[in-house]
């Protein structure tokens, strides 16, 4: 038994087209409502879709921004170059925040496993204060870890970067209310509610270019805690550990020294699709050693002021 | 086929088994990749779930945060992802303790349906008048009572029509549109995504079923757009582009709401405060140009006249809104903080940011039994009527035929604080 209401017939609507709006939607009020915005990017497949859904947010203007690079210094070359290409035709201004300056610098000690992504939360920060960004937009989506579960569309730091989870604001309807201290500053995450499959789905549908190493190619690597690394100058094989050549690609791009590829043979954007159609890792437990650690290791580092 | 988006809220507690019916759908609905899994039998057998090897305890898919863990509680809403062959799901799993009412107005107000927990063992409770009573006054479209631990009163088909009917009777009352009822075990998985065999009596779809029937799209017919954002390229256009071709363009972004707008369309305007008319020159989407948008869509308004329109502005289809400076509503109260007559404060209206003030408090209510009692304060968690008076026009809906013309923020002026959220009455929206 149940009561019923006429549900009157409305257009139907397909997922990627629902979520597409929600963020243009999200980006719309940030661009309107703060002062400075900026856009980090790392050459990632999110910050690429985040960069994608800003540019059709305000067409036919430019993308009013600039982007923001936190370069660890174990950045994949093709990522790199894929990320000035980006730069060059989108006519963007880059911001580069170098984590490889502030160890030359002795304002940042190494980490014993010589790991960086941790590393960039000091410099991150700095970044966003020295360039006087109210708000900056990240490619986070809640569908990869716990403690992203959690976090908001508007996402507020304080004065040290440090995300309360205990003390988030409520978001309702679609009404967003960015105001916040004057030192403290926002993270802005358009993409929240999408999942890794629908960034590939819309990756098909809007033909995005990324770096190449997502896709299936050739590579030196060896095997480290059931993942393959690839041989790089921050990531060389330890004595016991065999290097050979396999057909891999990146489910993410990160630090060179922790992440991990997989053994793949999808060399387009279709095969992607097909082979997370039957996939059996997240794409951080299968990929991000550093992600590994504990179960809250994202909720320790995002507390911290990570992205 | 297209799939779509179906955005879901659950509201019930631990006690009811919440967690653990969010668990098992998602992991009925193969949503919990191998990596997860194994964290959860891990944690399980450390905490000595059930007692057999290999038992799950699905409940912890939900436990997000550690402070969440240690306590033993769900602190804030969670968002989770799964999908079926015919639509995706975004469940926002609203906390029922801590803060409920909140939380289950953060979850529901952006909600096509909701799913609410009633224990079979005690049947309609204190806590599901309450949610119900939230859910409703939210206006979301389709309830489903998923009335669990049916395997703890033997599959008894008396005690859930019992059940059943104090539900339903409870919905009518409250003037829900519409609301389901289903039998489930979600510790055993029956009826959550496959059906099960203990209630043969039961002939209706499993709860995942129902998500996967339900009609998510609403449209009330008159069309409103709250202008975002005012694109004028001039100098800055997109790379590629023609500047000739663009150099008077002036469009208005924002997202459509309510009803459908073509090109060709009369459209009137409340800018500023002042009435203004146009006609709909043409609509970009994110696709590209369009003859008609629909409710939903982030699109790029052109008109064919001048009109001085800013972000904040309304245009709607058909003639002008009319300007309101004061209205009634319904106020949930979302921070630490007590909510007086004469007030300053923020309002955030569609687009618009205006000082506005508390002018009067006049009740609060009771959500266990929906009576109502004489105010002149509200505090964190209370719901009640007040009269609220802007500095600037607003065209403002009742939020029973717009969402978008019918709901508001109070915002702290001093800290920037979200205070509470309001909701316009059908009654209470004269001018």
């Amino acid at each position: 038994m149940s009561l019923t209401a006429t549900a009157r017939p409305g257009t139907q609507r397909s997922v990627l087209d629902a979520l597409e709006a929600e963020s243009i939607h999200i980006i719309r009020e940030v661009l309107a409502e703060f002062e400075k915005p900026g856009l980090l990017f790392s050459g990632g497949k999110d910050s690429v879709v985040v960069l994608h859904l800003l540019a059709k947010a305000v067409f036919p203007g430019r993308v009013p921004i600039p982007v923001v690079h936190i370069d660890t210094g174990h950045n994949f070359g093709e990522v790199l170059d894929f990320r000035d290409a980006v730069v060059a035709r989108y006519g963007l201004n880059l911001v580069v925040g170098s984590v490889q300056e502030y160890i030359d610098r002795g304002q940042l000690a190494q980490l014993p496993d010589g790991t960086r992504n941790r590393l960039q939360t000091r410099v991150l920060l700095d970044t966003i204060e020295s360039n006087g960004f109210d708000v900056v937009f990240g490619g986070a989506r809640r569908d990869e870890d716990k403690a992203r579960a959690k976090e908001r569309i508007l996402s507020l730091r304080d004065e040290f970067g440090v995300w309360d989870p205990r003390n988030q604001r409520p978001e309702i309807w679609n009404l967003y209310n960015g105001r916040h201290e004057p030192d403290w500053h926002v993270r802005a995450f358009p993409i929240s509610n999408w999942t890794e499959r629908d960034i590939w789905a819309y990756i098909q549908r809007e033909d995005i270019a990324l770096p190449s190493i997502y896709f299936a190619h050739q590579r030196q690597v060896f095997e480290r805690d059931g993942m393959w690394r690839a041989v790089t100058a921050v990531s060389q094989p330890e004595p016991g550990e065999q290097v050979a050549i396999r057909e891999v690609r990146y489910r993410t791009v990160g630090d060179a020294s922790c992440t991990g590829a997989v053994l793949s043979n999808a060399d387009t954007v279709q095969k992607v699709l097909d082979e997370l159609a039957v996939a059996t890792l997240t794409e951080r437990g299968a990929t991000r050693a550093d992600d590994r650690i504990s179960a809250a290791g994202m909720e320790d580092r995002k507390t911290e002021g990570y992205f | 086929m297209t799939t779509t988006l179906l955005r879901i809220a659950t509201a019930g507690s631990v006690d009811d088994g919440k967690s653990t019916l969010v668990g098992r759908l998602l992991h009925d609905a193969k949503a919990i990749l191998a990596d997860s899994l194994d964290d959860l039998a891990r944690t399980s057998a450390e905490r000595g779930f059930g007692g057999e090897a290999g038992a799950l305890d699905l409940a912890l898919v939900t436990d997000g945060l550690r402070a969440e863990r240690e306590q033993g509680i769900t602190i804030d809403v969670a968002y989770r992802y799964f999908s079926t062959a015919h639509r995706s799901f975004i469940l926002a799993d609203c906390p029922g303790h801590v803060q409920y009412t909140r939380n289950t107005v953060t979850g529901a107000s952006t909600a096509d349906a909701a799913i609410v927990l009633v224990d079979a063992r005690h049947g309609v409770q204190e806590q599901t008048r309450r949610h119900l009573g939230v859910l409703a006054l939210l206006r979301v479209p389709q309830l489903v009572l998923a009335v669990n631990k049916m395997d703890l009163v033997g599959w008894d088909e008396q005690r859930f029509t019992e059940i059943e009917n104090q539900v339903l009777d409870l919905a009518e009352e409250l003037g829900v549109q519409a609301a389901t009822v289903v039998p489930v075990s979600a510790l055993h998985g029956d009826n959550v995504v496959d059906p099960s065999a203990a209630s043969p009596w039961y002939a209706g779809p499993t709860l995942l079923g129902l998500l996967e029937e339900l009609e998510p799209a609403r449209e009330s017919g008159t069309a409103r757009l709250d202008v975002q954002y005012v694109i004028r390229p001039q100098g800055a256009l997109a790379p590629g582009l023609d500047a000739e071709e663009y150099r008077d363009y002036r469009g208005y972004a924002g997202t459509l709401a309510d009803g459908s707008l073509s090109v060709g369309d009369t459209v009137g305007v409340l800018s500023n405060g002042y009435p203004a008319a146009s006609r709909v020159q043409a609509i970009g989407t994110p696709t590209g140009p369009v003859h008609t948008a629909h409710p939903g869509e982030a699109i790029v308004l052109e008109l064919a006249d001048q009109v001085d329109i800013a972000r904040g502005d309304t245009v709607v289809s058909g003639p002008p809104p009319q300007a309101v400076r004061e209205f009634d509503a319904e106020l949930c109260v979302l921070a630490q903080a007590t909510l007086a007559a004469g007030q300053r404060v923020l309002l955030k209206h569609g687009t618009k940011v205006a000082a506005a003030k508390i002018a009067q408090i006049t009740n609060v209510l009771n959500v266990a039994d929906y009576t109502r009692t004489p105010a002149d304060t509200l505090g964190l968690n209370d719901l009640g009527r007040v009269s609220v008076r802007s500095s600037a026009a607003l065209s403002v809906d009742p939020y029973r035929d717009s969402r978008a013309g019918g709901s508001f923020l109070l915002i702290d002026p001093a800290t920037g604080r979200t205070l509470a959220a309001g909701i316009i009455e059908a009654d209470h929206a004269a001018a």
